[in-house]
């Protein structure tokens, strides 16, 4: 046979598993723009919906007139929350257990909330109509600041208090105050205040990780087509879960779920934002039913920045004790939360604050504490995960200011801090103070491989004569070395603590082989730009030893692709790779029956040898999986069923715990406020790697959205509640031009309960990148006497360090 | 983001420009590259009922150097005053700024003639052209007059062409010395956070004559004749820095935006502006 | 409001005649009007050019054109750059060097591409960096782009080299 002359290397090469730089099979379609996105879908008599939004933060609306509007030609219909109400469709719940107006009922509690549904024969025909709806408002007060919200007589939501002002619980229990949402809480309070209080040294800091956005270069869409005959609704959109958001609209429409297929095509880039269910969907979904034609609503980028899905926006303040040794004892964290007008968190159902209680970072803190009170303000609701696991660019951004802090107050190195405080490799599983139980690590070598490989000696050699010539006036450029250590916490997660709306947040895979030996999977994820069809092929070119390139890989049609809970939270490999790779167990557990039957010999007696199964002892006796695919269809085996399929669902009994290390280096024009970033070093350990190429470029990417957070990216709002940063003009995405040469490297830690050791790398880069950047800000000022500045850190406020350090003349 | 309906127009002439823009006075504007009209347009921030196109009408774009003058064509791209060898030679502060202007999508189709005619505090030729004395040439029923550079601007938006007038061209005296455009800005893309033109003349080691504008520092471009005074007769050493910056301070007022408060662009006016003379200087 | 105009263009080679209103935006007409989707729209302020294309040589957005104000001109997408049969360098040098994720920007920075290597046909980084800074990407960090450029600029010229 002509697999004799081909020698085991060969074989494995050509399977493109695991392991190896495989080329994209998603990148014809795109350099050849033959991508499908959810624009791209044009279907016949389709009409078009957009929205007239609120131009103050907080109003009344008194009335609403639609009559000039349909005078439009072309103008077939205005949705108020009128027409939903008898639908019960003016209000929808959110991800995070409360509930959102769908269309303005009553009152508007942010800038840009959608008040009314304008549907048209094309786009310009319903910006006209737009145009022509007359809203009557009355401005109520505004509260942009949560702290002033705490304190204010003003009720932003009437319908959350009861009679005589009573305060019913929330989603996540009692409330203190008419805008708090809820308080949740981690770790021990009594015996952390107390380790505090005795402490030798503590270090104590404020810090505002300000209001940002996902801002995928996509918006977010749909295309809703319900056709009335065979009572079958298909929704398109911009979905980074399909299934969930299939079940959330059979929910709240009371359409039976069967009678609903929710497809994702190709999405330009989620990042967080297209994770949740926004008023456009439901909108669209009633227009198509309104009108029996498919209804398309695209996102403007304003509307985009305005409305759906900030990030972060946490007050976090901090206490870290230490001894004069430097070895932390205790840390108490407590976070106002800035939620907007709506509750309208992506997170697991039981943590309102997401995973923030990962904010113990890296290190063996014996004891620790977390409170965090959500609050309502008059801004955009959301608070979705960034390019990062719940809540965890916050809370590494929080430990990695802390260790910082602590260094200066400690008058201590603080790479030399971290080292003596990281969990020893030794040490895992290790159970962290605020309840998780971290799976593998090895900080040590990770960090002295980062330190040895930018020379860090050097750097901080370098630093003290740049010190030592901007204060002889030689220069007016300092040098900032920014360090950060990150432990992320990804794939969510174990289904006994991790939901979304009662669904667990398992994931699956389905596998059919053919015949001839290629195969088909589908996933309950759905891909983003991560490379999906590229990298699972891979998992299962491994698993089953077929070659990648046979392997097709589906997503994102909830008629075909099995159930899951879709990609965010760097949850695909982590949940859905491990139900790929279990699910190619099965196939290969069936083939060794296969095999054996027609090897004439025992099960136990052959075993998987990269594409094929051999018989122990007797390499040249061997069936390959092609054969064995063939077998499958074409035998009567006794015994065993035809065919070659399998199902998954993965229930990961942990998360994985990816980590890294990162080195920036940077100047800083203490005149202008200009960063200029010399060098940055990324080590990252995401355990096993599937594709380093893949790897690499989700690194890059990270990165760059981490600069970007770092130096500038901001939703800003006046104090009217005014959006100041509205379109890409003022909204930070930088160019290449900003952006810098990355050096990238890695260590590999696999995770011991993973089936293949992978643990995600997506966001790791960008929760371990915004601290590295700011941290080389601060450090360039902490000579001077700079101990923490909020972000971002653009041009005016280094400067503003500069100038209140009296850097400046 | 869809623009108002409006009437479009694309004349052969300019005869066919002024009597559309005669009838219908501020409802009609002309467009060049459109490129700051047709985002406010989107916005529905611009209301043009009538819009005409100019690029049909013949003799608007070009690059002429003179012996004395540089005559440019409003319908010069900034892409063009980019690639011209001549121009690079006889006034190379053109190209330094123009390289500094938006992105290469954006210089293709952004022309001199829009950029300093529609008034926005933001664009960078209005200051430039102040720096090098220009003189604006437009043209209205009752035929062509030129308008100074440093005379145009009035307030944002606000200049002393008249709403039936086109700006045709800009004329340049050839400009002599050492030229410096500095330009702050947050990343490519984006306005000036400050910015400063400037055209130095150097004799025997001392200044002879000197022109400094501002950009985006006020809700015009500032010339600052003051500043080009305290440069004048002197080596240009710190002192006479730190004087053109005092004078400079005087003539500036920036407004707080998302770039920064008043303070902070002071202080980066002066920044920028001390470069700009430094580096004109060395090269004078 | 029905103040249609009569328009043509040539698209990748082909013309194309229509009525439109004025201020239908040119990337609208490619995209629903002639159902070439390879432009995208990313902020419709001219700053991201997702929706580059070129007409008559020039790289320009075409979310701030009118289709009135390209009438009579050429207009080139990535349709048009290259397809299964004939890819362009730079479509198989992104594909090589990993310089693309989502792909939403890549028509868009494939087509600039494709005229920067016109006007400079061995870029250096630091010209690369700038001759693409109108278009931008959320998701490579622009490295791998860099340096597929790179690779493409390469390639076109050792052929070029090949063929003289």
């Amino acid at each position: 046979m002509k697999d004799e002359v081909t020698s085991r290397e060969e074989r494995v090469e050509n399977l493109k598993g695991m392991g190896c730089s495989r080329k994209r099979v998603e990148d014809a379609r795109f350099t050849q723009g033959k991508g499908n996105y959810v624009d791209d879908i044009k279907l016949d008599g389709m009409l078009f919906g957009d929205f007239v939004r609120s131009p103050y933060a907080h109003a009344r609306i008194k009335n609403i007139d639609t009559a000039a509007a349909l005078e439009v030609p072309g103008v077939l219909a205005v949705l108020t929350a009128a027409d939903l109400e008898p639908l019960g469709l003016h209000w929808m719940p959110t991800l995070a257990g409360d509930k959102q107006m769908v269309l303005a009922d009553g009152k508007v509690l942010f800038q840009g909330q959608e008040v009314a549904f304008v549907v048209a024969e094309d786009r310009y025909a319903a910006a006209d109509g737009i145009e022509l709806v007359e809203v009557e408002y009355e401005e109520l007060p505004v509260i942009v600041d949560p702290f002033d919200s705490l304190k204010s007589d003003v009720v932003l939501r009437e319908d959350l208090v009861g009679e005589g002002g009573a305060l019913p619980d929330g989603a996540h229990g009692p409330r203190k105050h008419h805008n708090h949402i809820f308080t949740w809480e981690a770790g021990d309070k009594m015996p952390t205040e107390e380790v505090i209080a005795n402490a030798e040294v503590v270090a104590t800091e404020s810090m505002y990780y300000h209001r940002t956005h996902p801002c995928p270069l996509e918006t977010c869409g749909c295309v809703a087509s319900m056709d009335k005959v065979n009572g079958k609704l298909t929704l398109w959109g911009t979905f980074q879960a399909p299934h969930a958001i299939r079940t959330v609209v059979s929910l709240i429409s009371g359409i039976e779920e069967h009678n609903i297929r929710v497809i994702s095509p190709d999405i330009g880039g989620g990042f967080g934002n297209k994770v949740g269910a926004y008023p456009g969907y439901v909108c669209s979904v009633v227009a198509s039913i309104v009108t029996g034609k498919p209804v398309k609503w695209i996102e403007d980028r304003m509307d985009n920045l305005m409305t759906t899905a900030f990030a972060r926006d946490y007050h976090m303040t901090g206490k870290i004790s230490a001894t004069k040794e430097g070895k932390i004892t205790g840390l108490h964290c407590h976070v106002t939360a800035d939620h907007g007008g709506f509750d309208a968190c992506a997170d697991p159902t039981k943590f309102p604050a997401g995973f923030m209680n990962i904010c113990t970072g890296s290190y063996d803190i014996p004891t620790a504490y977390l409170e965090v009170d959500g609050v309502y303000t008059n801004k955009a609701p959301g608070g979705v995960s960034y390019r990062c696991s719940f809540r965890v660019t916050e809370a590494v951004y929080f430990i990695e200011r802390m260790i910082e802090v602590l260094a200066i107050e400690l008058n201590m190195d603080a790479a030399e801090l971290r080292r003596i405080n990281f969990i020893k490799k030794e040490q895992f599983p290790y159970k962290a103070a605020l309840g998780w139980e971290y799976d593998s690590g090895d900080y040590h070598t990770a960090w002295d491989k980062a330190l040895t490989t930018v020379d860090y000696d050097g750097l901080r050699a370098e630093q003290a004569q740049r010190i030592e010539d901007f204060k002889a006036g030689k220069t007016r450029k300092l040098m900032g070395i920014g360090l950060s250590f990150f432990t992320e916490i990804v794939g969510a997660g174990p289904v006994k603590n991790c939901d979304i709306l009662g669904l667990g947040m398992f994931d699956s895979c389905e596998i059919r082989i053919h015949p001839t030996g290629s195969a088909i999977a589908r996933l309950g994820t759905i891909s983003q730009g991560q490379g999906h069809a590229t990298t699972f092929a891979q998992i299962l070119a491994s698993e089953i030893g077929l070659p990648a390139d046979s392997i097709t890989i589906e997503e994102g049609d909830t008629d075909t692709a099995p159930y899951g809970l879709g990609t965010y939270g760097s949850r695909s490999t982590p949940v859905a790779g491990a139900a790929t790779a279990m699910a190619g167990r099965k196939i290969r557990a069936k083939a060794q029956m296969i095999a054996a039957y027609l090897l004439e010999v025992h099960d136990n007696d052959v075993e998987f040898d990269v594409d094929r199964f051999v018989v122990k002892g007797a390499p040249e006796r061997f069936k390959t999986m092609k054969e064995i695919a063939f077998a499958a269809y074409n035998q009567a085996i006794p015994g065993i069923e035809p065919g070659l399929e399998a199902v998954s669902y993965y229930d990961p009994p942990n998360m994985t715990y990816p980590f890294g290390a990162y080195v920036c280096v940077m100047d800083i024009d203490v005149d202008t406020g200009v960063p200029e970033i010399r060098r940055f070093y990324a080590l990252d350990d995401c355990g096993t790697r599937i594709n380093p190429m893949i790897i690499e470029g989700q690194v890059h990417g990270g990165l760059t959205e981490a600069l970007a957070v770092a130096l500038g990216q901001e939703i800003a709002y006046d104090d009217m509640g005014n959006v100041k940063t509205g379109t890409l003009m003022d909204f930070f995405l930088p160019t290449a031009w900003e952006v810098p040469n990355y050096e990238t490297d890695y260590t590999v830690t696999p995770s011991p309960h993973h089936p293949i050791g992978a643990k995600g790398v997506g966001e790791s880069p960008h929760v371990g990148g915004v601290p590295c950047f700011s941290n080389a800000v601060q450090d360039a000022f902490r000579p001077f006497g700079n101990r923490h500045t909020n972000m971002p850190h653009d041009h005016w406020r280094i400067w503003r360090t500069a100038n209140e350090l009296g850097l400046h003349d | 983001m869809i623009p108002a309906t409006f009437e479009y127009y694309r004349p052969k002439d300019m005869a066919g420009v002024l009597s559309i823009l005669s009838k219908h006075g501020d409802d009609a504007r002309v467009m060049a590259g459109g490129h700051s009209l047709i985002p406010m347009m989107k916005l529905r921030m611009a209301d043009v009922p009538h819009l005409i196109d100019l690029q049909d009408v013949g003799g608007m774009s070009g690059i002429e150097i003179g012996a004395d003058s540089i005559r440019i064509g409003a319908m010069t791209t900034q892409s063009d005053i980019i690639d011209h060898v001549g121009l690079a030679d006889a006034a190379p502060i053109l190209r330094e700024a123009a390289l500094q202007i938006a992105d290469p999508q954006v210089r293709y189709m952004g022309t001199v003639g829009g950029n300093v005619a529609n008034g926005d505090p933001g664009n960078d030729m209005p200051g430039l052209m102040q720096c090098l004395d220009a003189t604006f040439t437009v043209v209205g029923l009752e035929g062509e007059r030129d308008i100074a550079a440093r005379d145009f601007y009035e307030a944002a938006y606000m200049t002393a062409r008249e709403d039936e007038e086109v700006l045709t061209a800009v004329t340049i005296p050839l400009p002599t010395g050492g030229y410096a455009y500095e330009k702050q800005k947050r990343k490519i893309g984006d306005y000036a956070t400050a910015a400063a033109a400037v055209q130095i003349v150097k004799e025997g080691g001392s200044c002879v004559s000197a022109s400094v504008a501002m950009t985006n520092l006020s809700d015009i471009p500032v010339y600052s004749e003051a500043t080009g005074a305290a440069l004048v007769g002197t080596s240009v050493d710190d002192a006479a820095l730190k004087a053109a910056m005092a004078a400079m301070l005087g003539d500036i007022d920036p407004t707080e935006d998302n770039r920064g408060p008043v303070a902070f662009k002071n202080h980066v006016a002066g920044v920028i502006l001390r470069r700009a003379i430094e580096r004109a200087w060395s090269r004078a | 409001m029905s103040n249609k105009m009569h328009i043509k263009l040539n698209v990748n080679g082909k013309d194309e005649e229509f009525l439109a209103e004025p201020r239908e935006l040119l990337i609208y007409t490619l995209r629903e009007r002639l159902n070439i989707t390879g432009p995208h729209i990313g902020c419709e302020t001219s700053h991201c050019g997702a929706c580059t294309v070129t007409i008559d040589g020039k790289s320009v957005k075409a979310c701030t054109v009118f289709v009135a104000q390209a009438s009579g001109k050429e207009v080139t997408t990535i349709e048009g750059i290259g397809g299964p049969d004939d890819l362009h360098p730079l479509q198989n040098a992104f594909k090589e060097h990993h310089g693309l994720q989502c792909g939403y920007c890549t028509p868009g920075m494939i087509t600039r591409a494709t005229k920067l290597l016109e006007e400079i046909p061995n870029p250096t980084e630091e010209e690369i960096r700038f001759g693409m800074a109108g278009n931008i990407c959320r998701c490579t960090g622009y490295q791998n782009i860099v340096k597929s450029i790179q690779a493409a600029a390469a390639e076109m010229s050792a052929a070029k080299e090949a063929a003289e």
